[in-house]
């Protein structure tokens, strides 16, 4: 909770900055801030006991504190990558305080307890970014991206309010532990508006995570979106999408699983078939990560569906989350690099090994992680995902599951193959902030090691 | 029943407002009417948290309501100010212009 409270004050001082005059200093500032939060969300972590604020609206338990600390790295890093783009723009405090209050919405999501700090989660995490999407004010793109974001943004929102409603019609309350409560004591009696609420949100959820069918929005969003943006969707915002996923079906409609389960099934077979196969026809490097995000998305949805049927703890789904986010902040680090002359295609990467081989070498890591190639976080990911699903009557989702990761990693090595063996028709070397290089061999590293010792990793998450 | 009348009626009208609202955020293909379909879902929404209020006697209905109108406030802000600018770009408010982003 401290940690909340400090990044909502980091963004309510960010806005001062520019009547204050100390923009030069915010950068600092706000990553002080941030290791602030970590080390009180740290510690929240080893207390041991959880304090519910607010009528328990909101209540940091031993999961939404595993979330919270992965998110709170993610924006450490990212904000320092993000570096450059800041000092390029002429209104940056209010860049930083739109990331900041997104990032108090994300916090918020991996932690409520009732429905309205979920509907104020999600909207506090997603106004700023539909902002944040359309910030290159000329080009039209980046509009697009943010028109097209806003317009699907609220389309889920309304189904996620209208589920809420026919929700609480039938169950009287907002509170996630006594719409539980309501469903197991009256499980027959329950009007059929009931599971037309709990439908609408799932599909209201899936939006927000961006699963097939419901991802449409997603490659547009992200080839449009200024490139670090991009990166903050897809770790970030991500990550808390899944933890307000996880709390409300795992937490609160557990009771009526049998219902979602096989929605949730046919939900997570589309988005790997339909991603993967749309990700290998891709020529954009950021569509292909769009689509690759919504394949992973998948993979994380199955974690869900493996725990309700078998009680496997779920340090799984925040390891995967961690390795996921770690990836792409490498990716992405690169990505914005290598794209800056305008060029988005594979091409722009070709010959990139006889450039930076430091740089190359780094998106090679985080590439054979996505892609889910031993020695790598990424591997170990999937293996935790697919040994969850094994005890599940799931195994024909299990087997398309690996025949999909397959197809996944024709089009990571797509990049790698563009950077070892295609010949360069540039020979200048990126050039690549120190302080970006430091974040991209950080994150790099940290995706090895995370797969060199998966074990203590995982332990660290058990609770 | 809220003043004798039943809260299917509510829960119908609300649906259809509601589906009113949802086909037409799909097939218009002006902006601003967009933006109207969307406002017509959530009032939608409102509209049935008030009814449930009342029929359960319970206030926290009527609160969300609050939040919801200022939320979507919030939202239509940022949405005329994208409006704008991509009125700014290209003259037209017409999403069928808004076609850029492909493979």
């Amino acid at each position: 909770m401290k940690g909340l409270l400090i990044i909502s004050g980091l963004g309510v001082l960010a806005m001062l900055a520019e009547i204050f005059r100390f923009k030069k200093l915010l950068l600092p500032i706000v990553l002080l801030g941030i290791v602030a939060a970590y080390a009180f969300n740290f510690m929240e972590w080893n207390n041991g006991f959880v304090i519910s604020y607010f009528n328990n609206m909101i209540a940091f338990d031993k999961m939404g504190i595993a979330f919270s600390g992965i998110i709170i790295a993610t924006a450490f890093f990212w904000f320092i990558l993000a570096n450059d783009y800041f000092e390029d723009e002429t209104n940056v405090v209010d860049h930083f305080a739109l990331v900041l209050f997104a990032l108090v919405g994300a916090l918020m999501l991996t932690s409520f307890k009732n429905m309205t700090t979920l509907f104020l989660g999600v909207e506090i995490m997603s106004i700023p970014l539909y902002v944040l999407a359309a910030s290159q004010k000329k080009d039209l793109k980046s509009n697009e991206a943010g028109f097209k974001y806003l317009i699907m943004g609220s389309f889920a929102s309304a189904f996620l309010l209208f589920g809420i409603a026919l929700i609480y019609g039938s169950t009287g309350s907002f509170d996630i532990m006594e719409i539980r409560q309501h469903i197991s004591a009256h499980t027959a009696e329950l009007p059929t508006f009931f599971y037309v609420g709990v439908v609408m949100m799932l599909v209201a959820m899936c939006f927000k995570v961006s699963a097939a069918p419901f991802h449409f929005w997603a490659p547009d969003v992200y080839q449009g979106s200024p490139t670090l943006i991009t990166a903050l969707m897809s770790t970030i915002v991500k990550t808390a999408a899944f933890a307000a996923f996880m709390r409300l079906f795992m937490i609160g409609f557990a009771g009526v699983s049998e219902l979602w389960t096989g929605i949730l099934a046919v939900i997570i077979a589309i988005s790997l078939v339909v991603a993967n196969f749309s990700a290998a026809m891709q020529s954009n490097v950021k569509r292909m990560l769009a689509y690759s995000s919504i394949s992973h998305a998948g993979f994380m949805l199955m974690v869900i569906l493996a725990n309700i049927r078998s009680n496997i703890s779920v340090d799984a789904i925040l390891y995967y989350s961690l390795a996921y986010s770690i990836g792409s902040i490498a990716a992405f680090g690169i990505v914005y690099n290598v794209t800056k002359g305008g060029d988005e295609s594979f091409d722009a990467f070709n010959g990139l090994a006889k450039r930076n081989p430091g740089m190359a070498l780094c998106m090679t890591v985080a590439m054979l992680s996505l892609a889910g190639i031993p020695v790598t976080s990424g591997f170990f990911a999937k293996y935790f995902v697919f040994t969850a699903m094994i005890g599940t009557s799931y195994k024909w989702l299990l087997i398309l599951a690996v025949l999909t990761s397959a197809v996944g990693a024709y089009y990571y090595l797509k990049v790698i193959i563009a950077m070892y063996f295609k010949p360069q028709q540039n020979t200048e070397p990126v050039i690549v902030e120190r302080s970006q290089v430091m974040v991209i061999t950080l994150t790099s590293a940290i995706v090895i090691a995370i797969g060199v010792v998966p074990g203590i990793v995982a332990e660290m998450f058990r609770f | 029943m809220i003043n004798g009348i039943s809260i299917n009626y509510y829960l119908l009208l609300s649906a259809v407002l509601f589906i009113i609202g949802a086909v037409g955020v799909m097939a218009r293909r002006n902006s601003i009417i967009i933006f109207m379909c969307i406002e017509l879902m959530l009032n939608a929404v409102n509209l049935l948290l008030v009814a449930f209020s009342t029929l359960h006697g319970d206030a926290s209905g009527q609160v969300f309501v609050f939040f919801i109108m200022a939320v979507a406030a919030a939202e239509v802000a940022v949405g005329l100010a994208i409006l704008s600018m991509i009125y700014r770009n290209v003259k037209s408010i017409d999403t069928d212009l808004l076609s850029n982003l492909k493979n």
